[in-house]
């Protein structure tokens, strides 16, 4: 894939070591990874291939042990806990395999939480989230708590979380593992959507063949290195 | 500050999910603060009522009593023998720089007969020339509510407090005859209600009479002392003092009266209720910190539970200092109803108690329910439960944002 713009995450030797006791694991080793403005990036592994780290440090929830991460040219890997809080909360928008929702609020404030961590009005919180569940096609559901949705239902509400503060990077880890496979393609066809219209940087960590084929460029990870890196020509987009 | 609201509503959530819990654990605090506020405002209540019973005795009051103890200290029953005060004592007291008058009132408890029945009653004997009277009669206790004080030689004419009746549980009117140490008195005056039970419920006979009747020609019980105004009442206690002593050859520290203003009484009697109320709150204060040691494990257990949301919250923004504020408001709002309950209660208690005084003629005590003491108690409470959520907190903010979402 050409692309002359500077990568939006660079992850450069990252090795991460984690202490089990006495035992150090490592669960990355070396990792280099650029990814590119408009890329829909699959990252693929066995358990234990580190790909879950990988999401972590690419999420800016973990600091490597060694190595550097670089958001939009910044070195994140130094940073204190509470700046990377807020550079995650503006520029990656998370989605998770078990939704993560937060229980005791409704579709609406789930959604309107980001912002309400980047400090954005009341008033403009609420019409942003909205038009969000609007867009997902949630609009007569938000006043509903979590439990009071199916499965579906709460992973739309989790995307149009991760959206709430137009971030350039959406994160799904396992974003169809908790779903059946007709709902699960129905929320592919939206992530792979907003990777279309939305122009979002999409970066999903799937252990699901099928799943893998909406991406553009699907990597594969193992022992903590990436042991392979392909174009993916003809994406799925649309399951007739 | 936009996101106090959102944090609000989602403490409130918080505690409203684990309703049980939270119930119990605002229950400690609740304990605390209804004792804190039901002392304080009985407290406050009762200096109050000495601070009111001070202005109705006057400032401008001295009050000699015999024995060296001073009047709080009451005197033995040694020095009851010893130690008298005589008419004396009075003219000595009246020549006194600043001394506006001085009259010896002599008390005795009497036999009172009305109608069928005859009870003890304090018995308050004073003269009845024109001076004495008008002085008397603008102390508050024998401030005149119907009736006219007694002139001169109008000797079985008495004074009644207007609880009297109660002993009898019959209403005593002016011109009805009651009987004192078997002698016939007519009712003159009926005095203002003044909130304390003995004055209320007293009766008053002219001096001359009592010397007769109980064969007491010279002493007297207390000397009441009005100062002249521009006098400072407790240097003229002092002077009081030195006169008193020259004429009863006594040396300094060896009296055998006390002088006291109004003020020094009540004074005393003021510290050593304040030793009391903070001892009282002391206790009390006791439960406030198990109470917050409630909250801090209830919070504890509670950001366990939500490990999981706390890591959802840092993945999508939440700084720690976020974090920090959420559960140090759902922490300080555990200890705030806490303290809302505690108040009320607190407050309706003092409220019983002061409905049950005024049963018992302490009409004086009134529970004190300024809005300081409200407040107070309720920024208290929220302050116990803030602290007791702090190191709770601390904890919940500082957790990783990986190892927090992936616990189950």
């Amino acid at each position: 894939m050409e692309n002359q713009e500077p990568a939006i995450i660079k992850l450069e030797d990252v090795w991460k070591i984690y202490h089990m006791g006495e035992v150090e694991v490592p669960a990355l080793r070396g990792l280099n990874l650029e990814i590119y403005p408009g890329e829909f990036v699959a990252i693929m592994g066995p358990s234990g291939s580190g790909k879950s780290t990988a999401m972590n440090m690419i999420g800016c929830l973990d600091v490597p042990t060694r190595g550097h991460i670089f958001l939009e040219g910044q070195d994140i890997s130094r940073l204190h806990e509470s700046d990377l809080a807020q550079i995650r909360g503006k520029t990656i928008g998370f989605i998770f395999q078990t939704f993560n929702l937060m229980p005791g609020l409704t579709a609406l404030e789930n959604v309107m939480l980001p912002m309400t961590f980047q400090g954005i009005p009341r008033h403009e919180r609420e019409m942003r989230a909205e038009k969000l569940l609007n867009l997902v096609g949630l609009s007569d559901r938000i006043n509903h708590k979590p439990t009071e949705l199916s499965g579906g239902q709460q992973q739309r509400v989790a995307i149009a979380r991760s959206l709430a503060n137009d971030p350039e990077v959406i994160l799904a880890d396992e974003p169809t593992g908790n779903l059946d496979t007709k709902t699960g393609r129905e929320v592919m066809e939206m992530l792979s959507n907003l990777h279309r219209e939305e122009k979002k940087v999409i970066i999903m960590v799937t252990h699901d063949q099928d799943i893998s084929q909406y991406a553009e460029r699907i990597l594969h990870l193992r022992d903590g290195r990436i042991v392979s890196d392909e174009e993916n020509r003809s994406p799925k987009i649309h399951e007739v | 500050m936009n996101m106090l609201e959102d944090y609000l509503k989602f403490a409130i959530d918080g505690i409203a999910h684990r309703r049980l819990r939270s119930w119990l654990t605002m229950i400690g605090i609740f304990i605390g603060i209804v004792a804190v506020v039901a002392l304080i405002s009985l407290g406050q209540g009762m200096q109050n009522a000495i601070d009111e019973q001070l202005k109705k005795v006057g400032s401008n009051r001295i009050i000699i009593t015999p024995g060296g103890g001073g009047a709080m200290a009451g005197p033995t029953t040694s020095e009851f023998v010893a130690a008298k005060l005589y008419e004396d004592d009075v003219d000595v007291v009246k020549k006194v720089r600043g001394v506006e008058d001085a009259t010896g009132v002599l008390i005795k408890n009497v036999r009172v007969k009305f109608g069928d029945k005859s009870r003890y009653v304090m018995c308050f004997a004073g003269n009845t020339d024109p001076k004495t009277i008008d002085f008397i009669q603008n102390i508050d206790y024998f401030m005149v509510d119907k009736g006219k004080y007694p002139k001169e030689g109008e000797k079985y004419k008495a004074t009644i407090g207007p609880d009297l009746w109660k002993k009898f549980d019959k209403e005593i009117k002016l011109g009805d005859k009651i009987e004192i140490e078997g002698r016939e008195f007519e009712v003159a005056v009926i005095t203002k209600k003044s909130g304390s039970p003995i004055q209320d419920t007293k009766v008053g006979i002219p001096l001359e009479t009592a010397r007769e009747m109980f064969n007491i020609p010279e002493e007297v019980m207390i000397i009441f002392v009005e100062t002249k105004p521009g006098f400072n009442p407790s240097d003229v206690a002092e002077d009081i003092k030195e006169k008193l002593r020259k004429d009863h050859n006594v040396k300094k520290g060896e009296e055998d009266f006390s002088v006291q203003t109004a003020e020094q009484m009540i004074g005393r009697f003021k510290e050593i209720l304040d030793t009391v109320q903070i001892v009282l709150i002391g206790i009390a204060a006791i439960s406030l910190i198990v109470g917050g040691i409630g909250i801090m494990t209830t919070m504890y257990t509670s950001i366990i539970e939500r490990t999981n949301q706390i890591g959802i919250m840092k993945a999508i923004g939440a700084k720690n200092s976020d974090i920090l504020l959420l559960f140090l408001i759902e922490a300080g709002l555990l200890g705030l109803v806490g303290g809302v309950m505690g108040v009320l209660i607190g407050l309706v208690i003092s409220k019983g108690v002061e409905i049950l005084a005024a049963e018992y003629g302490l009409e004086m005590l009134k529970a004190y329910m300024g809005w300081e003491l409200i407040l107070g108690a309720l920024a208290f409470s929220f302050i116990v439960g803030c602290i007791s959520g702090l190191l709770p907190a601390r904890r919940a903010s500082k957790m990783n944002p990986v190892d927090a979402l992936r616990y189950r």
